[in-house]
This record gives structure tokens, C-alpha cells and sequence, in this order.
């Protein structure tokens, strides 16, 4: 049977990795390529490569960093930032990503999600939704976080997979950064909605965090940057503990 | 020298990235000459296998292709690629594929259990069938591989290599004779897969 998924993420600004508290507070980490490397080693299952600052500049991602990253790494990798046209997925492609994360594009132009899974498939189209609670609704934001667009989250979502979409990406801005678990009852509300592959970001702290996770029948992955980036949990350490544990995992 | 087939369909980055990596001479091409001098050729493919087929057969490669394998050349088609080579399609509609493959491709709705999710993506376990094939003789049962698909290997139980079980038993690696396909992604799938690309490399 197939396994559950950790997915280290890259937030990659001036071609270093950072971590931010709650999509701010921004600080450097790290060589993508140097991390990338060590995660492919460390058994990452996947890695997600996302150009933070691409979009709030507006301009196109960097592809000289991702190359480099692509051409070291053998397991699927997903990229985002500024993806606002099937151009913008090609140049990508040609980078070396394997899936591509659409964003604030798809907002401002939802049949870019239509138009990219025909011409590349389902599969290769990532919906990365940044969700916050705003007066008990779960409302999309874009820009990082920084802007309220208005829309009701859930209705986007399931818009988002009837267009085409192939996995979402679920950031949950609530608990982004605070290590304190995943948004466990956003995660069910979403899931309940959808069919495809849920992967889930914001908040994870400890290992157990990744064991309440997979109880939530529909996710199918877990995300996460500064946990494995400060290394306050080894990639592998987290594999296997979470096999012990019942959990299908490649290990 | 191995030639990738570029025939439009699908990203050839990370094959010819990881036959890079393991110091293996390759070239990416459509062109009849080249891929002649070659000494085994990979079809990829991501897609539809309509389309695919059609883009092969529009750049005037199927004859070649036929003609190259008779010679005994090793071919090793991945994903769609490897669709490609059974003997038909039932992807939106009935579609010959290249017929160097007894079976047929099928959508996995057919035969998978409603619950579980259509793709079929992430990493799998492989189950070996025939222990003896040359493209799996660095691979070992129970080796996880990287798959994405919704549509599957049918009828070909005399070709089958390994497979994977994801609600029906999914035909993983096929071959027959020089021919040889996989439906996951080598490339993709870490020192395993890189293992199964030495091995096509060494046939």
C-alpha cells in the first residue's frame, strides 16, 4: 500500500532558505541546494521548493537555484512562487519540478488551474491554498499571508479540484510557525470536501504532531520548514518513529 | 550511449539529470540517426496516450522504433512510456499502442476500491514476480518506488516483473525479451529507482 508522505519545504528568498513565525519575522537558514541534498538523504519523501518573496516582487521565479537543486535531488519535487501563466509552469517544468504550485495565479485567474491540467495533467497541478480563520470563516489569503482576499476557503478548494487540480496544499496561517500541531480541525473540515491527496503545513512541532495527523482519513502528507531546517527533528528519526507507530511509511 | 525519445510529451529533465548523475553518457532526441547509434533507448512520457501516441507516430518514429528493437536494442519505456508499448489503450476510448506488450491499459477505476484516491501517487512497495529479470538485479522486494498514475497495465501477467499492490495487483515493471517498461518513476524514485536505471544501463 502507499505511504504516507514528509515533505520538507524550501522557502527560498535570495537564494537561501528561510523560515519565518506566521508567514513573518523572516530569517535565513540555509543553502537550498545543501538542505535539498541532506533531505533526499535523510529519506524525505518529497520536497516542495517555494520562491516566497517571487510574488509580493512581482517577477518570476529564480530557475538558476531550482536547477541546481533538480539536478541533485531524485525524488518529486514541487515548485511555487509567482506561477501566474502556463508560460510561467513551462519555464518550471523545464527547471527540473516535477509538480507546480499555483497560488494567488490561480486566484486572480482560476482557469489557469483548468487550463494547466489539461496541458500537463492532473498530477502536475499543486492548489496551494494560505488559510486563516476571520470571524469563525476560513477565509484565503495571498501575498504571504498578508491580504485578506475575501473568499471563503472551503468554497475555493472544492472549486479548485473540480477545475483540476491535482493535491492541495493546506497552509493553515493559524498555527504556521508556532510548532504547536497541525490545524487538525481545519484539515478535517477540508477533507471531508475532497477527494484528492491533502498535504498539510503549519504548525508541526514534535513527532507526535505527524501521528495525530495521519489519524485524519484524506491527508495524506505532512509539510513542514523550520522543524527539520533547525534540525529539532531528523527526517529518518521521524520515518521510523512514526512506522513504530502504525503509520505506512518508506523507510 | 542512451537516447531519451523527445517526442513533446512530458518533463526529460530529471531522467537525463539522474543518468547524469551516474556518469551515464545519454542524449535527448526525435532524430531517427541518432537514436540508431544508440546502444538502448528510454521512452518517457507523461499524459494522455492518445496524444502520445500520436506525437510519436507524427514525428515518423514508430517504424523506427520497430525496426531498432528487432535488432535486440534494449528499451525501456517509463510512466506513459511504458504505456505505449502494450497493445492497446482504453484511455477515453480504444487506442492501439505499439504492441510490444501482450495486455492492455486500463483506468484504475475499473478495478480499485472506490475509497482509495485515483491517481495513484506516492511511494510504493515493489513485489517481485520474476526474480531473474536483468532490470531488477540491484532491486530487492519491498523496495519503495514513486508513482503517478490513473490508468494501468492489464492482461500481461507473462511480462510481469514486479508490481505493487494498491486495491488490485498493479503491474510495476514489464518485460519481454529487450523490451522493458516501468510505471513508476525511476527518476523519481530515489537510490532505487537510480538503481533500476544503472541496471538498463549494464543489459
Amino acid at each position: 500500500m502507499i505511504t504516507k508522505r514528509i515533505i520538507p519545504c524550501l522557502d527560498v528568498r535570495n537564494g537561501r532558505v528561510v523560515k519565518g513565525t506566521n508567514f513573518k519575522g523572516v530569517s535565513d537558514v540555509e543553502d537550498p541546494v545543501k538542505l535539498a541534498k541532506l533531505y533526499n538523504q535523510a529519506g524525505a519523501d518529497e520536497l516542495v521548493f517555494y520562491d516566497i518573496t517571487a510574488s509580493v516582487e512581482d517577477r518570476p521565479l529564480f530557475t538558476g537555484i531550482l536547477k541546481e537543486v533538480a539536478k541533485e535531488i531524485f525524488i518529486p519535487l514541487t515548485v511555487g512562487g509567482s506561477i501566474n501563466t502556463l508560460g510561467d509552469f513551462d519555464r518550471v517544468l523545464k527547471a527540473g519540478a516535477d509538480k507546480v504550485s499555483v497560488n494567488s495565479g490561480a486566484i486572480k485567474n482560476p482557469d489557469l488551474i483548468n487550463e494547466a491540467a489539461e496541458k500537463y495533467g492532473n498530477q502536475c497541478v499543486v492548489l496551494s491554498v494560505d488559510v486563516a480563520r476571520v470571524n469563525g470563516e476560513y477565509r484565503v489569503f495571498t501575498k504571504g499571508g498578508r491580504e485578506d482576499t475575501g473568499i471563503n476557503a472551503l468554497d475555493w478548494i472544492v472549486e479548485g479540484e473540480k477545475r483540476g487540480a491535482g493535491e492541495l496544499v493546506l497552509n493553515s496561517i493559524d498555527t504556521d510557525g508556532v510548532k504547536k500541531g497541525f490545524d487538525l480541525e481545519m484539515l478535517r473540515d477540508v477533507a471531508k470536501l475532497i477527494s484528492i491527496p491533502i498535504i498539510a503545513s503549519g504548525g508541526a512541532g514534535k513527532m507526535e504532531d505527524f501521528v495525530e495527523l495521519f489519524k485524519i482519513q484524506g491527508v495524506d502528507a505532512g509539510l513542514a520548514a523550520s522543524i527539520f531546517h533547525y534540525k529539532e527533528i531528523g527526517v529518518n528519526e521521524l520515518k521510523i518513529y512514526l512506522k513504530e507507530q502504525g503509520i505506512n511509511m518508506r523507510v | 550511449m542512451i537516447g531519451i525519445i523527445d517526442y513533446g510529451v512530458g518533463n526529460l529533465f530529471s531522467l537525463k539529470s539522474s543518468l547524469d548523475y551516474l556518469g551515464l553518457e545519454s542524449v535527448v532526441t526525435n532524430e531517427e540517426a541518432i537514436l540508431r547509434k544508440t546502444d538502448r533507448i528510454i521512452l518517457p512520457g507523461v499524459g494522455a496516450f492518445k496524444d502520445a501516441y500520436d506525437k510519436l507516430d507524427k514525428i515518423g518514429l514508430i517504424p523506427v522504433l520497430g525496426e531498432i528493437i528487432k535488432d535486440g536494442k534494449p528499451l525501456l519505456g517509463i510512466c506513459l512510456g511504458m504505456q505505449l508499448l502494450f497493445d492497446k489503450s482504453y484511455e477515453h476510448g480504444e487506442c492501439r499502442g505499439l504492441g510490444y506488450i501482450n495486455g492492455d491499459i486500463i483506468p484504475m477505476k475499473r478495478v480499485v476500491d472506490e475509497q482509495l484516491k485515483i491517481p495513484h501517487i506516492g511511494w510504493n512497495e515493489l513485489k517481485i514476480a520474476d526474480k531473474s529479470n536483468p532490470l531488477i538485479k540491484y532491486t530487492k522486494e519491498g523496495d519503495f518506488v514513486y508513482f503517478v498514475h490513473s490508468y494501468m497495465g492489464s492482461n500481461c501477467e507473462s511480462s510481469l516483473v514486479a508490481y505493487s499492490e494498491y486495491g488490485a495487483k498493479v503491474p510495476a515493471i514489464v518485460s519481454k525479451d529487450n523490451i522493458y517498461g516501468c510505471q513508476f518513476h525511476p527518476e523519481k524514485s530515489g537510490e532505487v529507482g537510480l538503481k533500476i536505471l544503472r541496471a538498463f544501463s549494464e543489459i
